[in-house]
């Protein structure tokens, strides 16, 4: 059914719809408008579930860990500042390979504080073993939830999920978005019933200690696991398509690629206006392309060496830094290209919640089209 | 009431001969029976006894990190009550895990309410990385990291009182044992799984590896202890002292002399204004409990 | 052996390590002082001292440290810590 709702406000709903039964919940600005939706929602009786009010991030993602380990769907919600708490929770979830779901509201991380959007929480946690994924508007970013779960919860995955969004950009606007049915949402998503989990009737130790003698192998199994999502992402995307229209199956999206010279490749909100610069773009005579990123991990190197083989050259923006580096979209997207040829620019853009507008986006092109890349745009320079 | 004989607690486990602690898992185990799922800090005994893939525990158990047991054992309790499911949730840390590391969560978990129970071993240190002071190593002990020296003799602070803490947030049970009184502590961990809300009970757990002594007088040091005052056997109900273990005491200094970690404060030199400062603890532990025995009065 | 996903185990493998191969003291129990009172079994920091038919106490040899607890708090000295041969 559609609806104009603010992204938050649509978060909560597929969360409600997929059944957790246990919420653990922080407030932290871009994300707070979720958790205190999911609150009313729960003290209406219209989520059975535990709603626990911990006493940090830190504590928000442990406890999904215990109630997931004891057998129940979970979810928590973070951003930033509240991301970065949890960053050695992160490590653990997905080394204990809970299918807990999480909400990333992106922020950029202090310091300075920045209450605004960017995509440095959630690239920075890239290496945790988690599923990534990011959504361009409130319509994906609500979609992704339940195939978040689907994916996550999969025998041959059983790891935790990030659906990313970007903060105040998409959470804080109100856009229409289709929400499915609780019985639609129950036929996609069936109750969660993991192999193991913590039973007296059964006990079992979760969480024991490797020596040298078996590290190596864990991470081996957790990887491939990672890379055997992308199968399942496939299956789950096409199924969903089947059942209500819109298609995930594909971890990146063209647009108007087809002929394109120049391609920009990008993850979340930025592309809405990307794709409208490239309207212009085209009208203009200019052979510009997208290729949106939506799953960020496990990583699609084959399918982003596959999309943009016939390009020119490639405009990665990035709405994060590694300090002292690049951007990590960038980096990574020239790895899948290793050897092509094709020149990959890297674009600082965005950061903090700097508005990105179609005249960013017109120089970006620009500066690729002359083989300028690898800076920050939209600089004050007045400022500097 | 609590089957003394059930073991779930195996052998082979990779504590040091005469461990305090892993008697103190044994015996909290027979408390709280085969229906509970532990929730274990890192430290000693989660290492001893669960290197991948042997482990002691014949119950659902999970570890997480170290601070956050009282965490995930919140998000164990709420799956199980949605679940309707009857296990006991207990959590079980060390002394670092419990009264330094872990205070932000086992905050939230008490202040929230949750009916988990908390067991501490205090070994009065953190042992499992060689011997470093925590929040609850008692004055003048020498660690690692508060060694006694020309300059120091050990430890500066007294031990935090960890269960005033827990009681201050509402606790509706909080205890302290002793592995020197197994009876003892099996009926205080039963009555604390057996009480709702959160409850609490610290276990004093002697380390012959890191206190300095023979392994066979794991049990008579406990004992001293508390024959001494430097421990306190006691129960509160509601924030009430209910039930305190009385002792005809005895000079701290025959706890101390046992003890390699309290060496410094007899050689080379006796250092008596120490020694009386130590014995200044015990007093204030006697007078605030009430445990000295009255004799009666010639 | 395949990994179990997440490091996880069901007990029982814990005793494939025989740690009675640490021992250099063993306690030998005398059933004949014995007064069956089982501080022996409570106390055993390794929970490896079983009863027998008779109600009496042994200790399980390939698991027992030798740290000597059950012989010191035992109250009839029924135990006493006799040096490993080598």
């Amino acid at each position: 059914m559609l609806e104009i709702t603010e992204g938050s406000m649509a978060v909560a709903e597929a969360v409600r719809l997929c059944r957790p039964q246990v919420v653990s919940a922080y407030p932290i600005t871009p994300q707070t408008h979720i958790v205190e939706a999911l609150a009313e929602i729960v003290a209406n009786g219209k989520l059975d579930a535990e709603y626990i009010t911990v006493e940090s991030e830190f504590s928000a993602l442990s406890a999904c860990i215990g109630a997931s380990a004891a057998g129940s769907r979970t979810y928590s919600a973070t951003t930033s500042q509240g991301l970065a708490l949890m960053f050695e929770v992160c490590f653990n979830a997905a080394g204990m390979r809970l299918p807990i779901v999480m909400t990333i509201a992106n922020r950029a991380l202090g310091a300075p504080l920045s209450i605004w959007n960017d995509q440095q929480d959630s690239i920075s946690l890239r290496d945790a073993g988690w599923l990534q994924f990011y959504a361009e508007d409130n319509q994906e970013a609500t979609d992704l939830h339940y195939i978040a779960y689907r994916v996550a919860e999969h025998p041959a995955v059983q790891l935790p999920a990030m659906v990313c969004f970007d903060g105040f950009i998409l959470s804080h606007t109100y856009e229409p978005v289709d929400m499915l049915s609780q019985a639609d949402a129950d036929k996609y998503l069936p109750k969660f019933a993991p192999k193991d989990r913590l039973d007296a009737a059964d006990p079992m130790s979760f969480g024991m200690y490797a020596t040298p003698d078996y590290y190596l192998e864990f991470r081996y199994e957790s990887d491939k696991a990672l890379k055997d999502a992308k199968s399942v992402i496939q299956t789950a995307g096409k199924e969903f398509a089947k059942m209500f229209g819109r298609d995930y199956s594909a971890m990146v999206e063209g647009y108007k690629l087809e002929d394109a010279e120049t391609v920009i490749v990008a993850m979340g909100s930025i592309c809405g206006t990307v794709k409208d610069t490239i309207d212009d773009l085209r009208s203009e005579g200019a052979k510009v392309g997208l290729l949106k990123i939506r799953v960020f991990r496990p990583f699609p190197s084959e399918e982003i060496a596959k999309a943009l083989k016939g390009a020119k050259r490639i405009a990665v923006l990035d709405k994060n830094i590694s300090l002292g580096a690049k951007g990590a979209v960038a980096l990574e997207v020239k790895d899948a290209l290793y050897g092509s040829g094709i020149p990959v620019y890297d674009y600082i853009i965005g950061l903090g919640g700097r508005d990105v507008q179609k005249k960013d986006i017109r120089e970006v092109v620009t500066l690729a089209g002359k083989g300028k890349g690898d800076q920050f745009v939209g600089l004050r320079r007045e400022v500097l | 009431m609590a089957d003394k004989t059930c073991e779930l607690f195996d052998c082979g486990h990779r504590a040091c001969g005469g461990c305090g602690a892993a008697l103190a898992a044994r015996l909290m185990l027979k408390a709280t029976g085969p229906n509970t799922i532990v929730v274990n800090s890192t430290g000693c005994m989660e290492v001893f006894s669960t290197p991948y893939p042997e482990t002691s525990w014949k119950v659902p158990w999970i570890h997480s990190l170290f601070e956050n047991s009282s965490a995930v054992a919140s998000g164990i309790e709420a799956s199980l009550k949605k679940q309707g499911r009857s296990e006991k949730v207990v959590v079980i840390g060390g002394d670092g895990a419990t009264l330094d590391i872990g205070m932000l969560c086992i905050s939230g978990a008490f202040e929230r309410g949750h009916d988990i129970t908390m067991i501490c071993y205090d070994n009065e240190a953190y042992m499992n990385t060689g011997i470093q002071r925590s929040g609850a190593t008692p004055y003048d002990a020498s660690t690692t990291t508060s060694p006694a020296g020309s300059q120091s003799f050990g430890n500066k602070r007294p031990k935090k009182d960890l269960p005033q803490i827990l009681v201050a947030h509402g606790s509706p049970y909080v205890a302290t044992a002793s592995i020197a009184y197994p009876n003892d502590l099996i009926q205080k961990v039963e009555k604390a799984v057996n009480t709702k809300g959160p409850t609490y009970v610290q276990i004093h757990a002697p380390c012959c590896t890191g206190w300095g002594f023979e392994a066979d007088q794991t049990m008579n040091i406990a004992k001293l202890a508390i024959d001494t005052g430097l421990w306190v056997n006691y129960e509160m109900v509601d924030g009430t002292v209910t039930k305190v273990k009385k002792v005809v005491r005895k000079p701290v200094e025959d706890y101390l002399k046992t003890q390699k970690r309290f060496r410094h404060l007899f050689k080379p030199k006796r250092q008596d204004a120490e020694i009386a400062a130590i014995q200044a603890i015990a007093d204030k532990n006697a007078a605030k409990y009430g445990i000295d025995i009255k004799l009666k009065k010639e | 052996m395949s990994l179990a996903v997440g490091c996880r185990a069901r007990p029982g493998k814990s005793r494939d390590n025989k740690t009675g191969s640490w021992r250099v003291f063993r306690p030998l129990f005398d059933h004949e002082k014995c007064s069956k009172c089982g501080t022996c079994q409570v106390i055993c920091p390794e929970g490896c001292v079983t009863e027998d038919k008779d109600g009496f106490f042994d200790p399980d040899y390939a698991y027992c440290k030798g740290c000597g607890l059950c012989a010191e708090e035992c109250p009839k000295e029924a135990i006493a810590m006799k040096q490993e041969e080598k």
